[in-house]
């Protein structure tokens, strides 16, 4: 088990270096490099992804709630810095939602070649993808809280640069908004980790979460709890700290794009429960309903934001909009936190996975319908009476319009189970928090979902339906062998968790009332 | 005659009464490494009278060889402290203790990686060898000097050391610009002189000592009417050291005189120069003038702030087709570390104990290494583009994929971003020294910081893979290619292991 973690991190580490060997080693001629490098990408991630499988079934899931397959070493004791890893019920589903996606991602990328004319070789692709890969991973299975601030860090270059050498449109701008938003998040999160190590006198996450705030007077935690959050509250993104998300999801490639989504924004809503919830309960405590406020204004804002840019005319760039239907949907993430109960943090986290799952297949298909179309703006595409994909490549279609109801948060479908308990938990807060603030955020939230509908509603009946007879911008390819190997599994594991929700709950809440310290 | 009362007779104790005192044993073992440098140095000068001219080039490897014998010379005082030149009851004027030596590795270790990166450069820019290679080893003596120093002539005497052969080597390349670079350095440097000298007066005046503790001691006893004085000099010195460590607002000199001089010299200059400036600054507060803490610990954390702030916008504004823009970028990247590097030496004034001392120390050792490595890359590239824009760099992945993955390397290193992972955690201590110190305004001011200068070494970063004008690629001469090849491994392995330099910030530094 030990074992399997600390390859999970190493062989992409590995992959990535292999990436740097002289050109020759891969290949005669450019033509041939470029494709053993993308196999080799697709051969990486997938035997990571077989390492998280095999994580997944070895974890003893009869007792989720415990830190299995710890690794705990001294790295640099001169900070007191341990090498300190291990996977709990939290973790785990999302150490394997990221190999999932990558894998996933590295698939579509065999045959939908991620270099063009401009871009950089699939050599330097595949050692950023792997990297940008380690990273994600480490985020999720590290226990030391310098570790998490390094492996939060070590995703910012290599997403850079996805975005920046192979994205569209305005793309080094938005990358660099990617990384300097980010950045000074993190800067000012790792102020609030060192003030933590200082008054707690370590850094190690278990203990710190064990002390349960004990130890930290009021002030640090509130100080501490200000800092952390603020720089997660950036990666979330919680509204008002969101506006690098539109611009970088835009301009990525849609690897990027999906990767960005599915895993890189659960890394800020992961912190929140992981480090913030446990180690700094009263500083959390004095937060939450700012945290919950911002989370429902999000909601609101995301899902209006989107139903702008659905509306015919004002020339809405579709991934663009679903970009900010992430905003609206990490505000319920965000306020299933902020609500500080079992049930809110339980759906916080499932919510966390379902957004990874659907958001991911959305970004999937809108890149694509981008590619077929060669524009992603939403007046073009749909010309006068919709691009009517039901008619001219029906199980794309079918795929956008299962991805988009699941999005809006079908009762069956993942989206449901998450947005639910996340409003239950703000329909009863915490203890000491105010629960009419909460009520009122908890209908906000409800006008959010509504919202929500009407925004992707519109969207299915703009590029789904329509006359096929119409001239179109381009004759969209029906849904292509790769593109169906590739998002399937995502579209089934939607299906799987709607429909067996307790699949994930069960693995989940056991931490979480350890986590906020109830039971 | 009260003030002169205790001047007097401190004289006559170095006077008569204990003349035979005087004559004591010296533990050479502990000057080891300045007095190999020097003796290098005077053996370079007089090979180069006594060798015929095709005898030359020896004595560039004579050099590093020195250099080489010094820094081995630093293996047998590790572990406990040894002092030499004491005075019965007034303290020792040499000590190596872990500060010293950590700082002589940080200085010997700097002038080595300058002299292997100006190999090629004295032969190829046709630079005088026995002047440069004499005057670098001069300046490195002084620099191994300063930081063993624990009495303030010692320390003004080894700072002048390093600072004069430098003037001179800046000046070498005897062109416009290498001599208005070189006068620029002049006239800074001297004045800051000047005025160190003036508030060394002014202390010794005041206390009767020039031995650093012996000055701390003096200014916890220090009758009323001297207090002015003693204030007075313990803030020209101060000012005489900000001048040194190129604190603003004293840093004008910095850009044209690194973009007027050879670029292993601007190395030099960023790395051991500033170090020495550092060595000194950090021994005179923290033991000479530890009683005035707070005050000096102030005054250096607003320093800190405003240098850190005004480099990283200096270069930000660094446009990208001008001449010289790559070393003049390093040169404004280098006033914003030093702005960094003063951040724990503040802590210190604040925390009231020399600890904060050692994330300094950590960070300069990782600063040295990866910023001589830019350097060397810089000056790779300026071998086939002498205007040295920033330019220039486009491309450079697809011409020299090696030159240009140990640039990124460097780069991130000196942003702090993973994979610089060494990097990372050299800001780190510097930020813990902080906020332990309860200095958290300015660690904030530094996070802002590091996020500006996040954004010109990425412009600088991603300009080495974008595709750029095919040029043929151009082999590196040896002794360039494998220092690189060495500064980028030391990278790599700190970054695996930064405990290997971290180490420095948990020990005992006096």
């Amino acid at each position: 088990m030990t074992a399997l973690l600390i390859a999970l991190l190493l062989l992409p580490l590995l992959g990535a270096a292999a990436t740097l060997a002289p050109a020759a080693a891969f290949g005669p001629d450019e033509e041939t490099r470029e494709r053993r490098a993308l196999g080799f990408n697709a051969l990486v991630t997938g035997l990571v992804l077989a390492l998280a499988a095999a994580l997944a079934a070895g974890f003893d899931h009869r007792q989720p709630g415990r830190m299995q397959a710890v690794v705990d070493v001294r790295w640099i004791p001169a900070l007191g810095v341990r090498f300190h890893l291990g996977v709990d019920g939290v973790s785990l589903p999302l150490v394997v939602l990221t190999a999932l996606l990558t894998f996933l991602c590295a698939v579509y990328s065999l045959k939908r070649r991620p270099t063009a004319e401009g871009t950089p070789s699939a050599r330097a692709f595949t050692g950023i993808f792997l990297l940008l890969e380690v990273g994600m991973l480490a985020t999720f299975v590290v226990l030391d809280l310098l570790l998490f601030f390094l492996a939060f860090e070590i995703v910012l270059v290599p997403m850079y640069f996805l975005i920046a050498r192979w994205g569209s449109g305005a793309k080094v701008p938005a990358a660099n908004r990617f990384i300097l938003y980010t950045l000074l998040g993190s800067a000012v999160m790792l102020l609030g980790f060192l003030l933590v190590g200082l008054k707690a006198g370590t850094f190690d996450m278990t203990a710190l979460a064990a002390a349960h705030g004990h130890g930290l007077s009021h002030s640090t935690q509130v100080l501490a709890a200000l800092a952390i959050g603020l720089g997660l509250a950036v990666k979330a993104p919680a509204w008002p700290l969101h506006s690098w998300l539109p611009d970088a999801h835009t301009s990525a490639p849609t690897v990027g794009s999906v990767l960005l989504a599915g895993v890189l924004l659960k890394m800020g809503t992961y912190g929140l429960v992981r480090v913030l919830l446990p180690i700094v309960p009263d500083g959390t405590a004095a937060f939450a309903p700012y945290l919950g406020a911002l989370a429902a204004v999000g909601i609101v804002y995301g899902s209006l934001a989107c139903l702008a840019l659905a509306r015919p005319g004002r020339r809405g760039d579709l991934k663009r909009l679903i970009a900010y239907s992430s905003v609206g949907h990490m505000g319920f993430v965000l306020l299933g936190i902020a609500s500080l109960t079992p049930v809110g943090v339980n759906g916080a986290l499932f919510a966390n996975i379902a957004h990874g799952l659907i958001t991911g297949l959305l970004f999937f298909v809108v890149g694509s319908l981008k590619d077929r179309y060669r524009t992603s703006d939403l007046d073009t595409l749909s010309g006068g009476t919709g691009a009517a994909l039901y008619g001219r490549a029906p199980r794309l279609g079918a795929l956008l319009a299962f991805a988009a109801v699941a999005s809006l948060g079908l009762p069956g479908l993942a989206g449901f189970w998450g947005e639910l308990l996340a409003m239950f938990g703000a329909f009863q807060p915490a203890a000491g928090l105010s629960r009419s603030a909460f009520l009122t955020y908890m209908v906000l939230a409800g006008l959010g979902t509504l919202l929500t509908a009407a925004y992707l509603l519109q969207v299915v009946r703009r590029v789904c339906m329509g006359d096929p007879a119409q001239p179109a911008v381009a004759e969209p390819a029906e849904l292509r062998g790769y593109e169906a190997v590739s998002w399937t599994p995502l579209a089934a594991l939607t299906v799987v968790a709607g429909l067996w929700p307790a699949l994930l709950l069960t693995l989940s809440d056991p931490v979480v009332k350890r986590l906020l310290g109830v039971g | 005659m009260t003030t002169s009362q205790p001047m007097g007779t401190h004289l006559m104790d170095l006077a008569l009464p204990h003349a035979g005192s005087l004559i004591q044993s010296v533990d050479w073992v502990a000057i080891a490494p300045p007095l190999i440098a020097a003796v290098a140095a005077l053996l370079v000068l007089l090979a180069d009278l006594l060798l015929p001219e095709s005898g030359k080039r020896l004595l560039g490897p004579l050099t590093v060889l020195g250099l080489l014998g010094s820094l081995v010379a630093l293996l047998p005082l590790t572990g406990r402290t040894r002092s030499t030149f004491c005075f019965p009851g007034a303290g020792c004027s040499y000590t190596a203790d872990h500060f010293a030596l950590a700082f002589q590795l940080l200085a010997l270790g700097g002038a080595l990686i300058a002299a292997l990166l100006s190999l090629s450069t004295v032969t190829d820019d046709r630079l005088p060898a026995g002047e440069y290679w004499f005057l670098l080893l001069s300046s490195a003596t002084g620099a191994a000097l300063l930081p063993a120093a624990r009495d303030l002539a010692t320390l003004v005497v080894a700072l002048e050391v390093v600072s004069l052969p430098s003037f001179a080597l800046v000046a070498l390349k005897r062109d416009a610009r290498g001599g208005e670079a070189a006068l620029k350095f002049f006239l800074s440097s001297v004045t800051a002189t000047a005025v160190m000298l003036l508030g060394v007066g002014f202390l010794y005046a005041a206390t009767g000592s020039l031995q650093l503790d012996a000055v701390a001691h003096g200014l916890t006893v220090l009758p009323a009417q001297l207090k002015p004085l003693a204030e007075a000099g313990a803030m020209l010195a101060l000012v005489g050291f900000a001048f040194k460590v190129a604190a603003v607002p004293f840093h004008f000199w910095v850009p044209d005189t690194y973009a007027g001089a050879p670029i292993p010299v601007a190395g030099y200059l960023s790395v051991v120069g500033k170090a020495a400036g550092f060595a000194g600054l950090a021994l005179v507060t923290s033991i000479g003038l530890r009683p005035y803490g707070h005050t000096w610990g102030l005054l250096l954390a607003v320093l800190a702030a405003v240098t850190m702030t005004v480099g990283n916008t200096a270069a930000l504004r660094q446009r990208s087709d001008s001449a010289q823009g790559a070393v003049r970028l390093l040169a404004w990247s280098s006033v914003a570390q030093a702005g960094y590097l003063l951040v724990p030496l503040a802590a210190a004034g604040y925390a009231g104990t020399p600890h904060p001392l050692g994330a300094t120390l950590a960070y300069a050792l990782i600063y040295g290494l990866v910023n001589l490595g830019a350097f060397g890359v810089v000056g790779l590239v300026a071998r086939t583009s002498p205007a040295n824009r920033l330019d220039d760099y486009r491309g450079l992945f697809a011409r020299n994929r090696w030159a240009a993955l140990a640039l990124a390397f460097f780069l991130l290193c000196l942003a702090g971003l993973p994979p610089g992972v060494v990097g990372l955690f050299g800001k780190v201590v510097v930020f813990q020294a902080a906020v332990n110190a309860g200095l958290g305004w300015l660690a904030v001011i530094m996070a802002v910081n590091v996020v500006i200068a996040l954004y010109y070494y990425l412009l600088w970063l991603a300009k080495l893979f974008t595709p750029g004008e095919q040029v043929a690629p151009t082999r590196a001469p040896a002794p360039l290619a494998a220092t690189l090849g060495l500064a980028t491994a030391g990278a790599v392995v700190l970054s695996v292991a930064p405990q290997l330099v971290l180490q420095v910030v948990g020990g005992s530094l006096f």
